[in-house]
């Protein structure tokens, strides 16, 4: 690991004066130790804001939620109100890394993990992402893990969150807080942006920006369900994972949210595969259908290309099941 | 750069003056001299160096020393000792939950946090019900402990003892 400057912020004014140029926020640890260690991340200071007042999870007037940017995912996972009414991401949350991993990681933290790509882990390969301008190897090399959507001949990497997938599908907002003193929100899906020729630049935000919380909207009714599919049934990441609430009325598909994992550089969500599906009466050639407008652009790059009938698959099963009569 | 940092070991305050990259793992063998939390993959995956660190099980490789001034570490070296061992300690003995024993000081931290999440009511990823019923079937043992990998693959044994325990069964 390379040396840094350590500093324990202690407000959040000290911690984006501090979070500037060559810095870095630390939050759990858990994915920017793994990166420092190995030198693929390496900050010159890292910025502690793990003493700061954002580990409150709160019920919103007119409800909803505020999830500090500082609540673990266990906490989270295992909120009573998140059990209750958002399901679907107690489910996405547990179904990611392990018991200890959980008790350290953050909300925060957990949007902004970096992608598993093995190229960008080994620094004796080039990568755009790490290394801009560098190349990718991954797109002719061991790419099975990586995205069939949204990619850019710069990069294909995915996200691998699903936490993420889980807030795209319930219609987070991001809380930012800038250097300024500024607060802003934005959904989640505005926040991240697709690699294009910057594969380096995963957000849209800047130098000394801190993420202050994770905003739901009032629980929105319907049933909520988060499919992983993966190599080992457990602490594995997603090669695909769908998360759906849908809400059934006389019959028909009232509303569906849809996102996926495992197969972006970035939690996908596409509002026509929804549209598709929104006042009709469910069948197989209905979500047959839907699938065809979700991978209507995508594209594999040979070890990967499983991921498209495995992702048609996995999102057939989770509308049979989200609009089954039952319950 | 060196840091002072203060942690509530086992009870007692130990204090380190170190580097702050320094990670929790490497601070406890290292410098406070307490061999009994194993470094085995150094980057959150295999769960050898699991603590417990204000009452909640987490990966001491991937954390920093710094980060943890005033708080409070139990090591395996906190839980018991061969005279009087932990509940734990003991039924892992009894069922052989262990061959070459490196991942067991691991195992043993993890399962004790993971008796007091269950304990809370927490679900997990195979949980029928989000509620707070949680009953510790075989199943949920495993899934509830699958951050402690074991390269001697005692997982039977492992299970047994948790199981044992998770059932106030008799030492
Ligand atoms: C072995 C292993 C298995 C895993 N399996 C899964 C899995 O199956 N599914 C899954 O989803 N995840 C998985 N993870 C990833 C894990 O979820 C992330 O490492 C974790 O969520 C990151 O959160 P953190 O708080 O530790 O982030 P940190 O490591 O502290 O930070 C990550 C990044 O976010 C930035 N940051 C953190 N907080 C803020 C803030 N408030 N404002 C601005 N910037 C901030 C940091 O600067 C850094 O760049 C796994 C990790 C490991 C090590
Ligand atoms: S896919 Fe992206 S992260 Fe992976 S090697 Fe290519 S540029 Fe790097
Ligand atoms: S040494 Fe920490 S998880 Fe492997
Ligand atoms: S007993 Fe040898 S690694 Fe578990």
């Amino acid at each position: 690991m390379r040396d840094f400057d350590y500093a324990r912020a202690g407000s959040r004014s000290d911690a984006t004066a501090r979070a500037g140029a060559g810095a870095q926020i630390i939050a759990g640890g858990t994915n920017l130790l793994d990166l420092m260690k190995l030198e693929v991340m390496a900050p010159e200071a890292v910025v502690d804001i793990t003493r700061l007042d954002l580990h409150e999870i709160s019920v919103v007037e007119g409800g909803g939620l505020r999830i500090g940017a500082l609540v673990t995912n266990s906490d989270l996972a295992a909120h009573d109100v998140v059990r209750r009414d958002y399901a679907l991401l107690s489910r996405a949350l547990l179904s990611g890394a392990t018991g200890q991993l959980r008790n350290k990681a953050t909300t925060g933290g957990n949007l902004l993990q970096r992608t598993r790509c093995f190229y960008f882990y080994d620094t004796a390969m080039p990568c755009n992402k790490r290394d801009p301008g560098s190349g990718c190897h991954a797109r002719d090399g061991f790419n099975r893990i990586l995205a069939v959507l949204g990619t850019s001949d710069h990069c294909i990497a995915t996200h691998p969150s699903d936490m993420a997938v889980a807030l795209m599908a319930l219609g987070a907002s991001v809380e930012i807080e800038d250097a300024a003193g500024d607060v802003r929100q934005m959904p989640l899906n505005d926040f991240y942006r697709l690699p294009g020729d910057t594969p380096h630049i995963e957000t849209v935000l800047e130098q000394g920006d801190l993420i202050t919380a994770v905003l739901l909207p009032k629980p929105v009714a319907g049933r909520q369900i988060y499919r992983k599919v993966r190599d080992r049934s457990s602490y594995a990441f997603a090669l695909v994972s769908v998360a759906a609430v849908v809400r059934m009325e006389d019959g028909k598909i009232a509303s569906a949210a849809l996102a996926f994992g495992g197969l972006a550089p970035k939690p996908w969500r596409n509002a026509k595969v929804e549209s598709a599906l929104t006042g009709k009466v469910p069948s197989d050639d209905l979500f047959g259908q839907a699938a065809d407008i979700l991978l209507a652009d995508a594209v594999g790059f040979g070890a990967n290309d499983f991921k498209i009938p495995l992702a048609r698959r996995t999102l057939r099963a989770v509308l049979r099941q989200a609009t089954e009569a039952t319950q | 750069m060196t840091l002072k940092t203060t942690l509530k070991i086992n009870g007692k305050d130990r204090t380190l003056d170190a580097d702050p990259r320094t990670s929790l793992l490497d601070a406890l063998r290292n410098h406070l001299d307490l061999k009994g939390t194993k470094k085995g993959c150094d980057h959150g995956q295999c769960g050898a160096c699991t603590v417990i660190v204000n009452g909640r099980r987490i990966n001491a490789c991937l954390t920093l020393a710094c980060m943890h001034d005033g708080d409070e570490v139990t090591t395996i070296e906190g839980l018991g000792t061969p005279e009087q061992m932990s509940a734990l300690q003991d039924a892992f003995v009894r069922h052989d939950g262990f061959q070459c024993g490196y991942c067991t000081a691991g195992q043993i931290c993890s399962a004790t946090a993971m008796l007091d999440e269950a304990k809370a009511g927490w679900p997990s990823h195979v949980s029928a019900s989000l509620g707070d019923d949680v009953s510790l079937t075989d199943e949920e043992i495993s899934e509830r402990m699958s951050g402690n990998l074991c390269r001697c693959s005692a997982y039977p044994g492992i299970v047994n003892a948790i199981r044992d325990v998770a059932r106030g069964g008799a030492r």
